[in-house]
C-alpha cells in the first residue's frame, strides 16, 4: 500500500517513558538526525527528580520534548503533536501537554495491570473511550523488539534496553528521517560490543519496517529544512554553551581559567563541563561548599586568573558575603546563578527567574554588580564571554544569569570562527614606580591588576574600607563617601561599553513587550504571530540588567504600554519602574515552569483588545 | 599553558637579596593591643622569612577576620585579609592557581575553628601546599571577648555568664583527624620554639598546621600561663622533638611512657623507670600523632608541644598539574577551534 506523504511546517513530538527506557538517548538522536537533515529546532528535556524512583510510577517518568520545523524554531513548543509513551505513567504525566488531536503512540506492554496500578490508572485509557479525541496507535513495542532479536542469544535485560530503538525507527519512518545518523552513531558507541551494534541496529530498522508495512499507520510527514544562515551548526544546550563561553573567553584573555564549585541542580553540568576539558588547562576546584566555591576562585582571581563560579539560587545567598568582598577588593570574577525554582530548596529540577533582584540588589552594603543574563541554549556563550570580558575590563564581580530552561535545553548553534571572537585585553601592572593598588583608569574607573609574584608591587588588599588612592584601611566618613560612589559609579560606565537596546518590531507603537533570560524565544514566538495579525505590538530583550541600556528609557518612552513577562512576581518590572517611572504591565506566572507563547499572546490580545 | 602570568611565574628566582626581618615589615602601624602576643607571632615569623630563600614578591599571607588576621597588613609580600573564616579556602584557590606561590593563612581559633571550620578540615584532607598559623588565644579578641571554640567549659564571658557549656576543640586532634600531614604546636612566648617549628612548617610540602598558644592580655589574659611562664613551663609541657624519648620536668627528672595506647607520667628519679622505658617520638607515626595530640587537656599529664606528626602525602595542586599534563600528553594540548567544534556538527549549505 503506497502511504500518504503530507507536509508540515512544524511539529513536536514528546519522548515519555519510565526512566529506565532511554527517552533521552532517543529524543537526543531524533535530534540529532533531525539537525543534520536541515531542520530548526529546540528541546527541553524533563528529567524526573528522584534519581532511582519506582519503575513505572508517575515520578519516575522521564520525558524529552523536541519542536522542529521549516520554520524558524525558537522553543520547545507550547504542546506536543505527537506523544510516545513507553507506559502507562508516562501517557498520565504528558498528556496534558498533547493538542486535541494530537498522536499517541503506546507500547502496549507497558499498560498491564500492574504498570495501570502503579500509575493510578482505575482502568485501562487504552479502552476506557478517554482518549477519543486523540489518534492512538498500540503497538507492542516489547513484543516486537523480542521477535526482532529471537534469534541472538541476549540476555532479556539487553532486549528491553534496546526497545526505544524501535520506537524511534517508527518515528524516523512517520517524519521521513533518514536512519543513518543513528546506525553511524550506534557503531561508534558500541564499537567494542558488536552485538549491541546488531541488536539496536536491527531493532531500530524493525520500528521503521513496522511502521512501513502495518496498516495502523497510513500517513507519514514531511518537514523540510529550514533556512538557516549557511554554515557548520552543533547542538547545544545552555550548560554546555557556558563552559564554552568561558574557555574562548580564557584564551582570547590568554589566562587560566580556575572554576570553583559545588554541585547544585541545575548548575552542576558547567562543573562537570569544564572538568572534562583538561588539556586546556582548566582547573576546576570542588570545593566542600559554595563559599569555599566562591573564596578559592577569589584566591584564584587574586593570582592572575580568570576566575568562576557556578551554582544556583541557594549557592549564590551562600556566597553573598564573598561577592561583596570581591566587590570590594575589585577583583574580576564571575558568578553563575543557573536559576530554579525558590526559594529555599523550592523547585530544584524546575526554572524560574526569581533571583534576578537578588543578583543586582542581594548583598550588604552598597554593593553594585553588573548582571548579564542569557536569552536561549547557545546565548549562554556569548553571555558568558561578555561577562568575562567585562569582569577582567572593570576588575569586578559579574552576575551571570541563565535557568534551568535554557541550561537543559538546547538548539542548533552556529559554531562561531575562533579568529572572529573579539581579542579581551588584559595587562598585569609590571612597574614598581608610582604604583597605588586602588589607583584607577579615567575612563573605566577600574584599579590594576598587579599579580602576586610581581616583584615591588607587594600590597595588601581586604574587605575593610581602603583609602582612596593608596588601598590602606581608611574609615575617614568621606573616603567612604568616596569610594562607595567610586564603586557605583565603575559599574555605571559599563554602560558605556554595551549595544543599545534593541527593538524586533516597530520603532514605536502600542505594545512592547520588554523581557530578559531565557523567556525570549517564547516571548519571540507570541510576539510574531500577533504581529502576523497585524497587531502594533514589538519586542526587546535585555541581555544587560545592570547597568541597563543607555538608550533604554528613551526607547520605552515611544510605547503606549509597557508589557513585561517574568518568570517571578515581577522583579525587571520593579528596576523599570524604579529607574524610568513608567506604568509598565506585568505578566507573571510561577510554577517552575516556563511560559507558554499561547500564554502570552492572550495577554497581548487583552491589552491590545481581541480584534484590532 | 602559554598565558600572560608565565611571565610573572617564571620569575621564580631564587632569591639573591639577602633578606632580613625588617624586609618583611610593612609600613603600616600595628594596631594590636600592647602585650598582645600577635606581636611575638609577627616577629618570627618576620625572623624566619629570610632563612626560607624564597622571593618576597612570591610570599603571600591570606588571613579572615579577627584580630590575628589582621597579620597581613603587617607583613611586607603580597597579602589578602578576607572575610570571616574563609582564609583557608580563599589560600587554596590562589595556591591551586598558582603553585609558584609560597602561601600562608593567619587565623584564630574563632576564625579558623568556628566559622571556618569547614575550610579548615577540608585544606587538611587535600593537603593543598600551605602554611597555616592559628593563633588560639581562646576567646574572640576582635569582638571583645566571648568564648570561642577552644575554650575550656565553663569559661565566663558577656555572652557565657554562669560559664560556657560546650566542650572546646582541640586543634590537633581536629587537624589530625581531617588528614593533617604536618600538625605542630608552638607558645607565642618560646620565640625560639616557633622560629623553629614556623621553619619546618614552611619546609613541609603539603598542609602545615601550627597551633600557637597565644595570649589575649585583654581578654583571655594568662589562658596558658602554665604553659609558657618560666616557673610551670618545665613541668607543665612535654616538648615532642623527633628520635627523641618524652623526658620532660625542671630537673628532666619525669618523661612518658606508654602503657598500652596510654601515656602515663613516670619519675625518672625513683629508680623506677629510666629513660629507655619513655616513649621516643617519631614524627612519623599518624597513630603516636593521634596518641600525643589526645594528651592535650589531660590534667593528669603535661601539654605537648612541637610537631607532632609530618608525613608526606600527594598533594591537591600538584596531584591537579598532573592530570592536566597526563590529558595534555594523551588528548593533545587542546585547542579552541576543536573544542568548539567537538560533538554531532553538521553543515548548512
Ligand atoms: C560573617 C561574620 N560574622 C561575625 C563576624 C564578627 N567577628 C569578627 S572576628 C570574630 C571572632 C574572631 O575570633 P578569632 O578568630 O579567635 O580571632 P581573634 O580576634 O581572637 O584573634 C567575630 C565573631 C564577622 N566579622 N563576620
Ligand atoms: S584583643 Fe586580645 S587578641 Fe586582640 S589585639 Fe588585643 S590582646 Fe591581642
Ligand atoms: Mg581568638
Amino acid at each position: 500500500m503506497e502511504k500518504e506523504t503530507r507536509v508540515l511546517d512544524e511539529v513536536t513530538i514528546r519522548f515519555a517513558g519510565d526512566s529506565g527506557d532511554g527517552m533521552q538517548l532517543t529524543g537526543g538522536q531524533f535530534t540529532n538526525t533531525s539537525a543534520a537533515m536541515g531542520n530548526d529546532l529546540s528541546t527541553l528535556p524533563d528529567y524526573p527528580a528522584e534519581i532511582r524512583a519506582p519503575k513505572d510510577t508517575t515520578y519516575g517518568v522521564s520525558g524529552f520534548q523536541i519542536h522542529f520545523g521549516t520554520t524558524e524554531i525558537n522553543t520547545p513548543g507550547d504542546h506536543c503533536d505527537v506523544l510516545v509513551a513507553m507506559n502507562a505513567a508516562s501517557l498520565k504525566v504528558n498528556l496534558r501537554s498533547l493538542i486535541d488531536g494530537g498522536i499517541i503512540i503506546v507500547n502496549t506492554d507497558g499498560f498491564g495491570d500492574k504498570n495501570l496500578k502503579l500509575a493510578g490508572y482505575n482502568q485501562s485509557p487504552l479502552s476506557d473511550g478517554s482518549l477519543s479525541k486523540f489518534q492512538v496507535f498500540q503497538v507492542d513495542i516489547t513484543k516486537l523488539t523480542n521477535l526482532a532479536l529471537a534469534d541472538m542469544n541476549l540476555s532479556q535485560k539487553v532486549v528491553d534496553k534496546t526497545k526505544n530503538f524501535f520506537a524511534l525507527g517508527m518515528m524516523y519512518w512517520m517524519f521521513n528521517r533518514t536512519l543513518d545518523n543513528t546506525i553511524q552513531w550506534i557503531q561508534e558507541k558500541f564499537e567494542k560490543k558488536p552485538e549491541l551494534i546488531e541488536a539496536n541496529t536491527r531493532v531500530m530498522k524493525a520500528g521503521w519496517n513496522y511502521a512501513e508495512t502495518t496498516d495502523i499507520f497510513a500517513v507519514k510527514y514531511d518537514v523540510k529544512p529550514a533556512p538557516l544562515t549557511p554554515g557548520k551548526y552543533r547542538n547545544i544546550n545552555g550548560n554546555q554553551a557556558t563552559a564554552l563561553g568561558f574557555v574562548a573567553a580564557a584564551e582570547k584573555a590568554n589566562l587560566p581559567l580556575f572554576l570553583g564549585s559545588y554541585p547544585i541542580t541545575p548548575a552542576t553540568g558547567i562543573l562537570e563541563e569544564l572538568a572534562y576539558f583538561k588539556n586546556y588547562g582548566v582547573k576546576t576546584f570542588q570545593c566542600e561548599d559554595e563559599i569555599a566555591g566562591i573564596t578559592s576562585a577569589i584566591g584564584a582571581a587574586f593570582g592572575g586568573n580568570l576566575a568562576i563560579t557556578t551554582t544556583s539560587g541557594p549557592g549564590v545567598a551562600l556566597k553573598t558575603e564573598a561577592i561583596g568582598l570581591a566587590v570590594m577588593t575589585e577583583l574580576p570574577l564571575v558568578i553563575v546563578n543557573v536559576q530554579r525554582g525558590g526559594p529555599s530548596t523550592g523547585l530544584p529540577t524546575k526554572t524560574e527567574q526569581a533571583d534576578l533582584l537578588q543578583a543586582v540588589y542581594g548583598r550588604n552594603g552598597e554593593a553594585p554588580v553588573p548582571v548579564i543574563a542569557a536569552s536561549s541554549p547557545s546565548d549562554c556563550f556569548n553571555s558568558a564571554f561578555e561577562a568575562s570580558r567585562i569582569a577582567l575590563k572593570y576588575m569586578t564581580p559579574v552576575m551571570l544569569l541563565t535557568d534551568g530552561y535554557i541550561a537543559n535545553g538546547s538548539e542548533p548553534w552556529l559554531i562561531p570562527e575562533v579568529k572572529d571572537l573579539k581579542e579581551i585585553p588584559v595587562k598585569f601592572r609590571k612597574d614598581p614606580v608610582d604604583y597605588q593598588p586602588y589607583q584607577r583608569d579615567e575612563i573605566t574607573l577600574s584599579r590594576e591588576w598587579a599579580i602576586p609574584g610581581t616583584p615591588g608591587l607587594e600590597h595588601r588588599i581586604g574587605g575593610l574600607e581602603k583609602h582612596v588612592k593608596t588601598g590602606n584601611i581608611n574609615y575617614e566618613p568621606e573616603n567612604h563617601h568616596t569610594m562607595i560612589s567610586l564603586r557605583a559609579a565603575k559599574v555605571e560606565r559599563i554602560a558605556n561599553d554595551i549595544p543599545p537596546a534593541t527593538v524586533e518590531g516597530d520603532e514605536s507603537g502600542e505594545l512592547l513587550l520588554v523581557g530578559w533570560g531565557g523567556t525570549y524565544g517564547t516571548i519571540k514566538t507570541a510576539v510574531e504571530r500577533k504581529r502576523k495579525e497585524g497587531k502594533s505590538v514589538s519586542q526587546l530583550h535585555l541581555h544587560y540588567i545592570n547597568p541597563l541600556p543607555k538608550n533604554l528609557g528613551e526607547v520605552l518612552a515611544r510605547y503606549k504600554t509597557i508589557l513585561v513577562p517574568e518568570i517571578n512576581l515581577g522583579q525587571l518590572i520593579k528596576l523599570l519602574r524604579e529607574k524610568f517611572l513608567i506604568p509598565a504591565v506585568g505578566l507573571n506566572k510561577v510554577q517552575g515552569l516556563p511560559f507558554r507563547s499561547i500564554e502570552i499572546e492572550q495577554k497581548i490580545d487583552e491589552i491590545l483588545g481581541g480584534k484590532q | 599553558m602559554n598565558s600572560l602570568i608565565d611571565s610573572v611565574v617564571s620569575t621564580a628566582t631564587v632569591a639573591e637579596t639577602k633578606y632580613t626581618a625588617k624586609d618583611f615589615a610593612s609600613d603600616q602601624d600595628v594596631r594590636w593591643c600592647p602585650g598582645c602576643g600577635d606581636y611575638s607571632i609577627l616577629a618570627q615569623v618576620q625572623r624566619v622569612m629570610p632563612e626560607l630563600n624564597v622571593p618576597r614578591e612570591k610570599v603571600v599571607v591570606v588571613s579572615g577576620i579577627g584580630c590575628s588576621s589582621r597579620f597581613p597588613y603587617y607583613m611586607n609580600t603580597y597579602g589578602f585579609h578576607s572575610i570571616h573564616g574563609r582564609a583557608p579556602a580563599i589560600a587554596s584557590g590562589l595556591k591551586i592557581a598558582r603553585p609558584d606561590l609560597s602561601v600562608w593563612v593567619a587565623t584564630g581559633d574563632g576564625d579558623g575553628l568556628s566559622i571556618g571550620g569547614n575550610h579548615m578540615i577540608h585544606v587538611l584532607r587535600r593537603n593543598v601546599d600551605i602554611n597555616i598559623l592559628m593563633f588560639n588565644n581562646q576567646i574572640y579578641g576582635l569582638t571583645k571577648g566571648q568564648y570561642s571554640p577552644t575554650s575550656e567549659m565553663g569559661k565566663v564571658t558577656k555572652t557565657s555568664p554562669v560559664g560556657s557549656v560546650d566542650m572546646p576543640f582541640n586543634p590537633a586532634s581536629l587537624a589530625l583527624g581531617s588528614g593533617g600531614t604536618f600538625v605542630a604546636r608552638s607558645l607565642d612566648r618560646d620565640p625560639k620554639h616557633m622560629q623553629t617549628i614556623v621553619k619546618r612548617a614552611a619546609e613541609h610540602k603539603g598542609t602545615s598546621f601550627v597551633e600557637i598558644y597565644q595570649n589575649c592580655n585583654v581578654f583571655n589574659d594568662g589562658a596558658f600561663f602554665a604553659f609558657t611562664e618560666k616557673e610551670t613551663k618545665p613541668d607543665t609541657v612535654v616538648f615532642l622533638e623527633h628520635g627523641k624519648p618524652l623526658v620532660f620536668g625542671k630537673d628532666n627528672d619525669k618523661g612518658i611512657k606508654l602503657d598500652g595506647f596510654s601515656p602515663v607520667v613516670v619519675s625518672l628519679k625513683d629508680g623506677s623507670h629510666s629513660v629507655n622505658d619513655l616513649l621516643v617520638h617519631n614524627e612519623k607515626d599518624s597513630t603516636l600523632a593521634f596518641i600525643l595530640a589526645n594528651m592535650t587537656y589531660n590534667p593528669e599529664l603535661p601539654r605537648p608541644v612541637g610537631i607532632f606528626l609530618a608525613i608526606d602525602r600527594p598533594r591537591y595542586e600538584v596531584e591537579m598539574e598532573k592530570q592536566i599534563d597526563s590529558a595534555i600528553s594523551k588528548r593533545g594540548k587542546g585547542s579552541l577551534e576543536k573544542l568548539l567544534n567537538s560533538g554531532d556538527t553538521w553543515v548548512i549549505q
